[in-house]
C-alpha cells in the first residue's frame, strides 16, 4: 500500500488536470454548438458537451478509456480496427529493429574498443547519424527500399535500428572500457590473448552498461517503428493509426493509439529490466 | 632451469625514460641488481623513486630504454610468456561476477589447465592462504584482507617461480597487515618462491626481507642494497630485537643519503 499510494496520487492528479484541460480546450466548440442549437449555455450544459464531443480538441480521459477498450477488446484481433493487431504490426518491426540495432551497436563497439582506426572514424559518423532528423530519413529509406522491391517489415525495422544502435554503441563502448589499467596488466602478466581479455574481462564488465543502454534502445526502437509507419500511407501499425486519426480529426483514435504505444514501451522496458535482473543475478552481480 | 641458488633476476645498468608532454622523465637510471633464487627482496623509497617501475620492468609491463635485464636467463618478455611471474597489486582486482574459486581459476583457464587440474590447484592455494572454506563466496562477501589473500592465491595458482608484489598490503590497516606479513613469510618458507616486494614501510621491509633495496627519486636509482642478517624464520617479536632496530636504522640512513627526506 505504501508504494501504491504515491503512484495513485500522481495518477489521480494527472486525470484531474486532464479533465480540467479537456473542459477548457473544448469549451470554444461547445459554446458555438450550444448557440447553434439555441440551448442556454449553463455550466452543466457546457460541461456535458465538452466531455462528450465526437471530435474534441482534447478528449476526456473516459473517452480515451472507452476508445482503448473498444480497440483492444471490442474487436476481433485480426480486424483492422483492433489495436492488438496494429500493436502487433508495430511490435514485430520494433523487435526486428531492436535486434538489428543491438547487434550493430555491439559489433561497432567491439571494433571501436579494439581498433584505433575505428575509434577515430566510426564515432563521429555515429553521432552525425543521430543528428539527422529521423523524420527526414524515414521516407527515403521506405522509398529507396520499395524501389528495389523490399516493403513491409524490413524498411521499418531499419529505421528502428537507426535509432536504437546508437545508445547500445555508446553504452557498450563505455562498458568495454571500464576495466582499469591494473586489470589489463594482470591479464598481460598471464599472457592472455585479446579474445580472452574480451570474453573474460571486458564483456562481463560491460553488462550493467549494456542493459542500461538496451532499455533506452528498445524505447527508441518503438519510436523508430512508429515513425517508419508514417510515410508512404501505411495502413497497418500504430503509426498508421496515428496518421489516419489525424487526417480525419479522430482525436480519440490518436490518443488510444498513443496510449497503446506507451503501454507497449513500458512493457518492453520492464521486460529488459527483468532479463537484466536475471542475468546479473546469475553472474553474481546482484546483491 | 636455473641452479637453485643462482641469480633469477639480473639487472645491469637498466635505464628507463618516459617521454611525457613535459619532456623526458628518468624513471630509472643505472640500476644494477641481482636477485637470487629464494630471495625475499623489498624495494623501499619515497613516491617517485621508481620502485614500482622497477618491479613492472622485471614483469615486462614496462620496457627499459637502456641496459641489460634478464629473468631466468631470458628477456623479461620471454619470461612473462613462460609464466614466470605472479603479480599482486595494491588492490585485489578480483572480478565481482566470479566467486573466489573462479577468480583464482581465471589465470589457469587462460593458460589452458584442465578442469580437474584447475580444481585441485584452486583448492591447494586456497588452503595455502588460509581461505579453505571461502571458495564459493563472492569477493564482496569477504573483508579487504581476505580479498588480498585471495589475490595472492591467484598469483600462486599457476606455480610461477617469482612472486612480484606491489604494495600488496598498502590499503590495509596495521593489525591486518601484521597478520598478513606473518602469513606471507610462512608461505614463502613453505613454497621457496623468489619474492619482489614494493613497500613504503620500513618495519615491513625489514621484517620480511633477506635483501632490502633502498631507492631514491629524480632520477629513480638504487642508493643502497642491505643484506639482512636476520634468520629466515622470524616471529613477530623479532621486531623488538637489537638486530632488527639496527637494520631499520640502516635503511633510514640509506633513505637519508638519497635525500629522500628533503
Amino acid at each position: 500500500m505504501k508504494r501504491v499510494l504515491p503512484v495513485l496520487t500522481v495518477l489521480l492528479a494527472i486525470i484531474a488536470v486532464w479533465y480540467v484541460a479537456a473542459y477548457f480546450l473544448n469549451l470554444n466548440w461547445a459554446t458555438q454548438q450550444l448557440a447553434r442549437e439555441g440551448i442556454e449555455p449553463t455550466f452543466s450544459a457546457l460541461f456535458n458537451n465538452t466531455m462528450a464531443q465526437e471530435r474534441p480538441v482534447l478528449p476526456a480521459p473516459h473517452q480515451v478509456a472507452v476508445g482503448l477498450w473498444d480497440g483492444l477488446a471490442g474487436q476481433k484481433i485480426t480486424s483492422k480496427r483492433s489495436l492488438v493487431w496494429h500493436g502487433w504490426v508495430t511490435l514485430s518491426a520494433t523487435l526486428a529493429g531492436f535486434a538489428i540495432g543491438t547487434l550493430a551497436g555491439i559489433l561497432l563497439a567491439v571494433g571501436i574498443v579494439h581498433s584505433r582506426a575505428m575509434d577515430q572514424s566510426v564515432m563521429p559518423w555515429a553521432v552525425a547519424s543521430q543528428t539527422v532528423p529521423i523524420l527526414a530519413i524515414a521516407p527515403m529509406v521506405i522509398v529507396v527500399m520499395a524501389s528495389v522491391g523490399v516493403t513491409g517489415l524490413l524498411p521499418k525495422a531499419i529505421i528502428s535500428a537507426w535509432l536504437s544502435f546508437f545508445p547500445v554503441l555508446v553504452g557498450t563502448v563505455k562498458g568495454l572500457r571500464t576495466p582499469d589499467a591494473m586489470q589489463l596488466d594482470l591479464m598481460r602478466s598471464w599472457n592472455a590473448s585479446a579474445s580472452q581479455v574480451f570474453w573474460r574481462l571486458r564483456l562481463p564488465s560491460a553488462m550493467p552498461y549494456l542493459f542500461a543502454s538496451l532499455k533506452v534502445a528498445i524505447a527508441a526502437s518503438l519510436v523508430g517503428a512508429i515513425v517508419g509507419e508514417l510515410p508512404a500511407g501505411a495502413t497497418a501499425g500504430l503509426g498508421a493509426r496515428l496518421l489516419s486519426g489525424s487526417y480525419y480529426g479522430q482525436t480519440v483514435q490518436i490518443w488510444s493509439a498513443l496510449f497503446t504505444a506507451a503501454a507497449l514501451a513500458g512493457l518492453l522496458v520492464l521486460m529488459i529490466g527483468w532479463i537484466e535482473r536475471l542475468t546479473l543475478k546469475r553472474m553474481g552481480l546482484a546483491r | 632451469m636455473t641452479d637453485p641458488a643462482g641469480p633469477v633476476v639480473e639487472a645491469r645498468g637498466v635505464d628507463l625514460t618516459f617521454q611525457t608532454a613535459d619532456g623526458p622523465v628518468h624513471a630509472l637510471k643505472g640500476v644494477d641488481l641481482t636477485i637470487n633464487q629464494g630471495d625475499f627482496v623489498s624495494f623501499i623509497g619515497p613516491s617517485g623513486c621508481g620502485k614500482t617501475t622497477l618491479l613492472r620492468t622485471i614483469a615486462a609491463l614496462e620496457t627499459p630504454t637502456g641496459g641489460g635485464l634478464t629473468v631466468n636467463g631470458m628477456t623479461p618478455d620471454e619470461a612473462r610468456k613462460a609464466r614466470a611471474y605472479g603479480y599482486v597489486f595494491q588492490a585485489p582486482g578480483l572480478y565481482p561476477w566470479r566467486t573466489i574459486a573462479q577468480n583464482i581459476a581465471l589465470p589457469l583457464e587462460i593458460m589452458g589447465f584442465s578442469k580437474a587440474d584447475r580444481a585441485e590447484r584452486v583448492q591447494r592455494v586456497l588452503e595455502l592462504v588460509d581461505l579453505g572454506g571461502f571458495g564459493g563466496k563472492y569477493p564482496w562477501q569477504l573483508s579487504g584482507g581476505m580479498q588480498q589473500r585471495a589475490s595472492i592465491a591467484r598469483a600462486l595458482s599457476f606455480d610461477a617461480d617469482i612472486l612480484l608484489m606491489d604494495e600488496p598490503f598498502g590499503a590495509l590497516d596495521e593489525i591486518v597487515r601484521d597478520r598478513l606479513n606473518e602469513a606471507l613469510l610462512d608461505l614463502w618458507a613453505r613454497t621457496g618462491k623468489t619474492i619482489g616486494f614494493v613497500t613504503h614501510s620500513i618495519p615491513e621491509a625489514v621484517y620480511l626481507s633477506t635483501k632490502i633495496v633502498v631507492m631514491s627519486p629524480r632520477p629513480g636509482r638504487i642508493t643502497k642494497v642491505i643484506d639482512s642478517p636476520l634468520p629466515r624464520v622470524r616471529p613477530l617479536e623479532i621486531r623488538d630485537s637489537q638486530e632488527f632496530i639496527a637494520i631499520a636504522h640502516e635503511v633510514r640512513e640509506g633513505l637519508r643519503e638519497g635525500h629522500s627526506y628533503d
